[in-house]
């Protein structure tokens, strides 16, 4: 599968469908992640309400970014950090190579960042000289594969344990590592050992942010493997890589998103660690990075303050959306192309990246509506991905036959008795095709859904004519 | 926060023009020039206010309500918690558990005053030294600042008697919690901190606050929920009862 194009969209899919490795790693998500949110949010009776009030709370923030921002950077300076404002991802990279270049650095460890995969920073700092090194588990094997993440959270949860085992015998084999391990405690230990000497030795530790606190001047990491303190605590210099909206007023208002944060994400009632960070070592301390340094990336934010897709700024990066949508389900996070995936990245991605490169991902929906129920920051998910097929539309970047299509649908549309009457035909048509066997394997002009599945034959009216019937009985009764 | 400190003496410069440029886009995308003076001051005061939002019902209730809650929490995410009667039992209390546990004797203890004042010599089994951790170190036991009974976390502050690497680098790690430093919710904690480091009007922020919820665990490969994956395998909690009446082990609190 070729990665990072979301122009490939369709072909990616048809690929993925055909993965029985990426099926079989993917069923989990509906016999794991799906149950267990809904445990955890079942076990909190004011789920809801917190969810509304982080609602509120992302909104007030957007409507005063500057304010807030300008009062995170006044108390990180007042801390002893330093706050670096990149508009694009091409001044985040170079932000962050001077930083590793003041010290001269070899290696750098990373937590995970999703900010850190949206400037392609790995591949920038091995083209420099400097080796980034994953520590969270599943970003770690996806390094070693070579591949992006798939899911914002779990980002090689479209690799197999057979696959992750092959993966660490090839790779660690010149390490010493010979035997081939197949207990998944035995993996994680094989990398925990491989990984602890390289926490020592690196010149800078490298993390993301799940919020910044303005009150404070401080960043907060949710992890649940500790690699992300680890990398923090131990090198020189602590970056934080994050964006303009993770900025919230104060400890308290962070801390109303943490009880939604991880019930949405894992259906934990907490993560492992949540840890607040506020500047570089302090006085009398034994351990800490010298520098605390925040790259605060704007990359296409700031433009989509003010506009229709304003509300997809609220999310806090759950992947809840992604674990609940079918098509996410059936296709995995690869066939979209890019960093951010499923139905928040279908939304996300046009406005990072224009619509003319990511048509093809707003239309991969059913709008079936289940993203935007179990969002713990209700964005409107469905309704921006309307926005955006509407923005291709307008901008011509709908093929020649979808428009003559959606045209010919629109002219019945507007003519109701027409459109009646077809459906009537097309109706009786289908039903005579398919009188057999009640179903048919092949249509003309549906191959793509006779390819996969078939089409059961119409029966009985049209849904205006059952319409129509039970408005006469309800206004008879 | 206090705004009297120093700011960096060295590194790189702020990038003004990406400042500049981000500050003026937000603006104008919000359709508005920078807030006004008295715009200002109503968000400051939501700062300085710093109000509670929502607490949910778990997190309130009598004492005993809370650290039963506090245990039954701590255990679910594979947390082990026994309790002592007071603080002179802890070294027994350490050395007994890594003893039934068979895990290393060498123990890393926090560098901080009131753990310096008991009776590890005692203890002929454990071979103790106090600092921060260094990769061979596989056990620690440290003190915290505070336990929250809603989700069963400890919270610990670094500081000079407080190296974060203790809670991160051994293999086993033993937390001592007087049960009254058990509250019911995240939002009393802020407050016991705003406390306890106060300057001024404001207060200042340690290096980290750590919030730790069971053993580090991951569940990267296919789903499955492992323990260990670079922080510590397992996580001991020694509360000692100093609320019960005629205990009393004086102030512990972390400052």
């Amino acid at each position: 599968m070729e990665f990072m194009k979301p122009g490939a969209f369709k072909d990616n899919a048809r690929a993925a469908l055909a993965d029985q490795d990426l099926r079989s790693a993917m069923t989990m998500l509906s016999t794991g992640m799906i149950p267990n949110r809904q445990g955890a949010v079942d076990r909190l009776p004011e789920f809801e309400k917190l969810s509304q009030r982080g609602r509120e709370l992302k909104d007030h923030v957007l409507a005063h970014l500057d304010f807030y921002l300008e009062r995170f950077e006044r108390n990180c300076k007042a801390a002893g950090g330093h706050v670096h404002w990149c508009a694009t991802a091409e001044d985040a990279r170079r932000e962050v190579l001077e930083i590793c270049r003041s010290v001269d650095a070899k290696t750098v460890t990373k937590g995970k960042s999703m900010i850190a995969e949206e400037i392609h920073l790995n591949e920038f700092l091995e083209q420099h000289h400097i080796e980034p090194i994953e520590t969270d588990l599943g970003e770690y094997i996806i390094q070693l594969a070579e591949e992006p993440p798939s899911h914002i959270i779990g980002p090689a949860i479209h690799k197999t344990k057979d696959q992750v085992s092959d993966l660490f015998l090839k790779h660690h084999a010149k390490l010493g590592r010979t035997e081939r391990q197949t207990e998944p405690q035995k993996l994680v230990n094989e990398a925990r050992e491989i990984l602890r000497q390289k926490y020592f030795d690196a010149d800078v530790g490298i993390t993301g942010a799940n919020y910044l606190i303005a009150e404070t001047g401080s960043s907060i990491i949710v992890t649940n493997e500790g690699n992300g303190d680890l990398t923090q605590t131990l090198p020189k210099i602590h970056i934080v890589v994050t964006s303009l909206e993770k900025v919230v007023p104060t400890l308290e208002d962070a801390t109303t998103f943490l009880r939604i944060l991880a019930r949405s994400a894992t259906g934990q009632e907490f993560s492992a660690y949540t840890t607040i960070s506020t500047g570089p070592r302090q006085d009398g301390d034994m351990d800490g990075p010298e520098e605390y340094h925040v790259i605060l990336l704007d990359n296409g934010r700031s433009a989509m303050l003010g506009s229709e897709v304003q509300d997809m700024l609220r999310c806090i990066r759950c992947g809840a959306c992604m674990n609940h949508c079918p098509v996410y389900q059936s296709v995995g996070g690869h066939t979209y192309g890019t960093v951010y995936v499923g139905p928040m990245g279908a939304v996300l991605s046009p406005a990072l990246l224009g619509v003319a490169e990511t048509k093809h991902l707003p239309c991969a929906s059913t709008l079936c509506g289940r993203c935007e129920e179990v969002c713990p920051v209700s964005i409107p998910l469905p309704r921006l991905l309307r926005q955006w097929r509407q923005r291709a539309f307008e901008a011509g970047d709908v093929p020649s036959l979808e428009r003559w299509g959606l045209s010919v649908w629109a002219f019945f549309a507007k003519r109701p008795w027409l459109y009646g009457l077809g459906a009537r035909l097309a109706m009786r048509g289908l039903a005579y095709l398919g009188r057999d066997r009640g179903r048919m394997r092949k249509l003309w002009f549906a191959g793509g859904w006779t390819d996969g599945r078939d089409l059961p034959a119409p029966e009985g009216q049209t849904f205006q004519e059952r319409w129509r019937k039970q408005q006469r009985e309800r206004a008879a009764s | 926060m206090s705004d009297n400190k120093s700011g960096p003496k060295n590194g790189p410069k702020t990038n003004n023009a990406g400042r500049a440029a981000i500050l003026g886009a937000i603006r104008q995308s919000l359709g508005r020039p920078e807030l006004s003076t008295d715009a200002k001051r109503g968000l400051n005061e939501h700062i300085a206010k710093h109000r509670a939002n929502l607490v949910p019902a778990r997190g309130k209730g009598d004492r005993a309500a809370l650290i039963k809650r506090f245990r039954e929490m701590a255990e679910a995410v594979s947390c082990t918690v026994e309790t002592v009667a007071d603080a002179a039992h802890l070294p027994a209390a350490v050395a007994d558990y890594l003893r039934a546990n068979n895990l290393p004797t060498q123990v890393t203890l926090a560098p901080d005053e009131w753990l310096a004042g008991l009776d590890w010599e005692g203890q002929s089994l454990l071979e103790t030294k106090s600092g921060a951790a260094g990769i061979d170190d596989l056990v620690s036991v440290t003190p915290a600042f505070a336990g929250v009974a809603e989700t069963g976390t400890l919270v610990a502050l670094s500081g000079a008697g407080h190296p974060t690497t203790l809670n991160f680098v051994p293999d086993y790690h033993v937390v001592a919690l007087p049960t009254s430093q058990i509250v019911g919710a995240y939002e009393e904690v802020w407050a016991k901190l705003r406390k306890a480091n106060k300057v001024g009007r404001g207060f200042t922020m340690p290096r980290n606050v750590n919030m730790i919820t069971g053993p580090s665990r991951t569940a990267d490969i296919a789903l499955t929920i492992e323990l260990g994956a670079h922080g510590p395998r397992s996580l001991h909690i020694v509360l000692i009862d100093d609320e019960t009446a005629g205990e009393t082990d004086g102030e512990t609190e972390q400052a």
